[in-house]
């Protein structure tokens, strides 16, 4: 193989979207290194505002590390660097006179495994605003909190319980609180790791409604395993693969007549 | 289970493969064996170090418990105004000023009176003074300058028997053993047996053995000073420990960077919990006393010596705290936007409190019990006043053990059972107070 014809290879496929809904967040070549290990090679994509992006790959090829880059949770590892530029609305996030507490109260992250904190579901959801200050009395907080569980559509099954731990909820009624966290701090995207994973069937449904609501005022990028999961909520698919962004393009687009014969592969279930 | 799984692999197998199942029932036969001998092992270790545990505490409290009753002499005095104040001057520096023998009068008039001795009979008043502690007249002197009110009353006073009495009474100086070779002779004992029948010798709480500073006569010493002292470096420990040791593990754990430099402090601070305590004294007693010029014996240089001891112990287990806090709280917390110092202080360190105060009043009872280092800056003086302020010169309830222990009368060896019951007391408290403030603080996640 010639090094003329791995570059072509690598040039991501992208499809317009056809809504062309402006961009929120706009990467280019975005590389990460753990220690000496590259594991991102250089990912160039534009997420649309208030839609819902799903990342799909086989295990490792580099999701998670470019979904934690919108929020720079990377900075958090030790060994990591981040390379080439990430701009949220115009305004590039690796900049050094950025606050990194201020970029993150406005990219809200859901992780894979429910992380409620050890308090109540009250205190889980108001954290947030505590500390962002952005409740002015007592009432506004109250306010916020039941907004933000109601949007997480988890309300009408804790309203009795707000002073119970969070760690008492269910499973799905967990990661759902752990949406409502994130919603509390009104981010204008939430970037989601799998965040069905840990689920049963009917949580996941209920996870997948609440997402599809959510898209009317935030924008969503959500990293999933699930092929049907993420035909069911995104409206674009990216496919990474071994740290690189092979296609991206619409999703049922992408989906039914993917133009890389990796992306057909993938989908169709013959590696990953 | 297992029966489950046999009969499954044989179904799987089929009928003729009898051999195999045998075989498999060989193997679990050897398993569940080995399981049995293991459990044996462990049930004969736990056996043997109770039996050992026993057996301490059991000799301890066998030798000491004797130690906190103490033997009595209660006799009628007659606080007479012409021997105590003979100018007429009752103030109390008058009476703790001139002569100290006139209360030996007032006590031998006593005695006189409470055996119906003859008055001349010298020999008789000697025998009966020898009963008696040194230290009474003494006490005599305080008790009246305390209370002037009481010259010119008679009083009921209970006066402190001597160490050799108090053993005889309490049975461990024994009567049949030739007088020659006796510290309590026969014509002592007879006297003792007539105090008994009156009623004016008993045993009662010995009190002074909590109150009481340094003494050479074994009935007047206890252990107050150093009670207070323990309890002066107790708190310097506290108060510089727990907040170096916790800020610095906070430090390393959760903000430094991970590189040569941290690493290299983590093995020292290992290596540091690893060095014998008597080290840290040579290096109090360089740097604290030689070189910084604290006064020697206080309670302040022995808490910044077991400072010293104590912080790696504390650091070691904060950071061990702080590593079992799951990594995801400390993601959901910045993934809300909380800064590091918020998600350290808000989520992460009142998950870790109960493993830093475990580890922390484990610190503190090893640190209480520690007696090295203190001896090397000199924390085993002779000090029979109070410590006022942690400048003062103490003792340590372990160093105090250290010195009766070398004491040869029966009532040291008595006292020195009694402080290690006093020592050990005090750690099962603190023991038991790191499993209440565990339980108290702990939470699910
Ligand atoms: N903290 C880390 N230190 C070192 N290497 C890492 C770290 N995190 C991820 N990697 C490596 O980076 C590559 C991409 O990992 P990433 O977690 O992004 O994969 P992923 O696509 O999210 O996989 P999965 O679907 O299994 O979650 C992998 O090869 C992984 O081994
Ligand atoms: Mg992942």
């Amino acid at each position: 193989m010639s090094a003329v014809q791995v570059a072509t290879t690598f040039e991501t496929v992208r499809t317009p979207d056809p809504a062309s809904r402006p961009v929120k967040i706009h990467a280019a070549k975005v590389k990460v290194t753990y220690g000496q290990k590259e594991a991102l090679h250089g990912v160039s994509i534009d997420i649309p505002e208030k839609a819902v992006t799903a990342f799909i790959g086989p295990s490792g090829c580099g999701k998670s590390t470019f979904l934690r880059c919108i929020n720079r949770m990377n900075d958090t590892i030790a060994g990591a660097r981040v390379e080439g530029t990430i701009k949220l609305d115009e305004r590039d996030i690796y900049d050094p006179d950025l606050d990194v507490v201020e970029l993150r109260a406005r990219v809200g992250m859901v992780f894979q495994k429910p992380n409620p904190f050890p308090k109540s579901i009250f205190d889980n959801v108001a954290y947030g605003p505590r500390i962002h200050g952005l409740a002015r009395s007592k009432a506004d907080l109250e306010e916020i909190v039941v907004t933000s569980l109601q949007k997480a559509s988890l309300f009408n099954e804790v309203k009795d319980r707000l002073n119970e731990p969070g760690t008492g909820l269910s499973g799905g009624q967990q990661q759902r609180l752990c949406i409502a966290r994130a919603i509390a701090v009104s981010p204008e995207v939430i970037l989601m790791d799998e965040p069905c994973s840990a689920l049963d069937p009917i949580a996941t449904a209920k996870v997948e409604e609440l997402i599809d609501e959510l898209r009317a005022n935030f924008t969503i990028v959500i990293v999933t395993h699930s092929m049907q999961q993420a035909a069911r909520v995104s409206q674009r698919t990216a496919f990474f693969h071994l740290g690189h962004l092979i296609e991206e393009g619409p999703t049922d687009h992408l989906f039914t007549n993917p133009l890389e014969q990796r992306t057909q592969d993938y989908i169709t279930g013959r590696f990953g | 289970m297992t029966e489950a799984t046999s009969s499954l692999s044989a179904s799987r197998i089929g009928g003729s493969e009898t051999r195999s199942i045998s075989k498999l029932d060989i193997g679990l036969k050897r398993r569940y064996a080995a399981e049995r001998r293991f459990r044996t092992y462990g049930l004969v270790a736990v056996t043997i170090a109770i039996c050992f545990l026993v057996a301490l505490f059991g000799s301890i409290v066998a030798k000491g418990y004797t130690a906190f009753q103490q033997t009595r002499i209660s006799m009628i005095v007659n606080f007479d105004a012409n021997i105590i104040a003979p100018d007429g001057d009752r103030s109390p520096a008058a009476i703790m000023a001139g002569n100290a023998f006139r209360f030996d009068d007032l006590i031998a008039a006593s005695l006189q009176s409470t055996l119906e001795l003859d008055p001349n009979d010298e020999d008789a008043l000697y025998d009966g003074l020898d009963l008696l502690s040194k230290g009474s007249a003494p006490m005599l002197r305080t008790m009246i300058a305390k209370d002037p009110s009481l010259i010119g009353t008679k009083r009921n006073v209970d006066f402190y028997a001597t160490g050799d009495v108090d053993s005889f009474v309490k049975g461990s100086i024994r009567a049949d053993i030739p007088e020659s070779q006796r510290l309590v002779k026969d014509r002592h004992i007879a006297i003792i047996q007539k105090l008994e029948k009156e009623g004016a010798l008993r045993l009662a709480f010995n009190t002074g053995l909590f109150t009481n500073g340094a003494s050479t006569r074994p009935e007047l010493a206890g252990v107050g000073v150093a009670l207070v002292g323990s309890l002066y470096m107790m708190l310097v420990v506290l108060v510089l420990s727990l907040p170096l040791g916790v800020a610095g593990s906070i430090y390393l754990e959760e903000f430094a960077p991970k590189n040569r430099w941290t690493d290299l402090i983590e093995v020292n601070i290992n290596n540091l919990a690893a060095v014998p305590s008597i080290v840290y004294g040579l290096l109090g007693l360089a740097v604290f006393i030689n070189f910084a010029h604290l006064p020697r014996s206080a309670s302040l240089v022995g808490g910044l010596v077991l400072t010293l001891t104590t912080l790696p112990t504390i650091i070691i287990a904060t950071r061990a705290a702080l590593k079992a806090v799951p990594p995801s709280i400390r993601e959901a917390g910045l993934g809300v936007g909380a800064s590091k110092m918020q998600t350290v202080f808000h989520h992460v360190l009142p998950l870790a409190m109960p493993g830093v105060l475990t580890g922390t009043i484990i610190g503190l009872a090893h640190a209480l019990g520690e007696t090295a280092p203190l001896l090397m800056i000199g924390m085993k003086a002779f000090i029979v006043e109070y410590p006022t302020t942690p400048f003062d010169p103490a003792t340590a309830l372990p160093t105090q053990i250290y010195m009766w222990a070398t004491e040869p009368e029966r009532a040291f060896t008595e006292r020195t059972s009694a402080a290690i019951i006093v020592l050990l007391a005090f750690l099962l408290a603190m023991n038991s107070l790191a499993i209440i403030l565990r339980r108290a603080f702990e939470r699910r996640w």
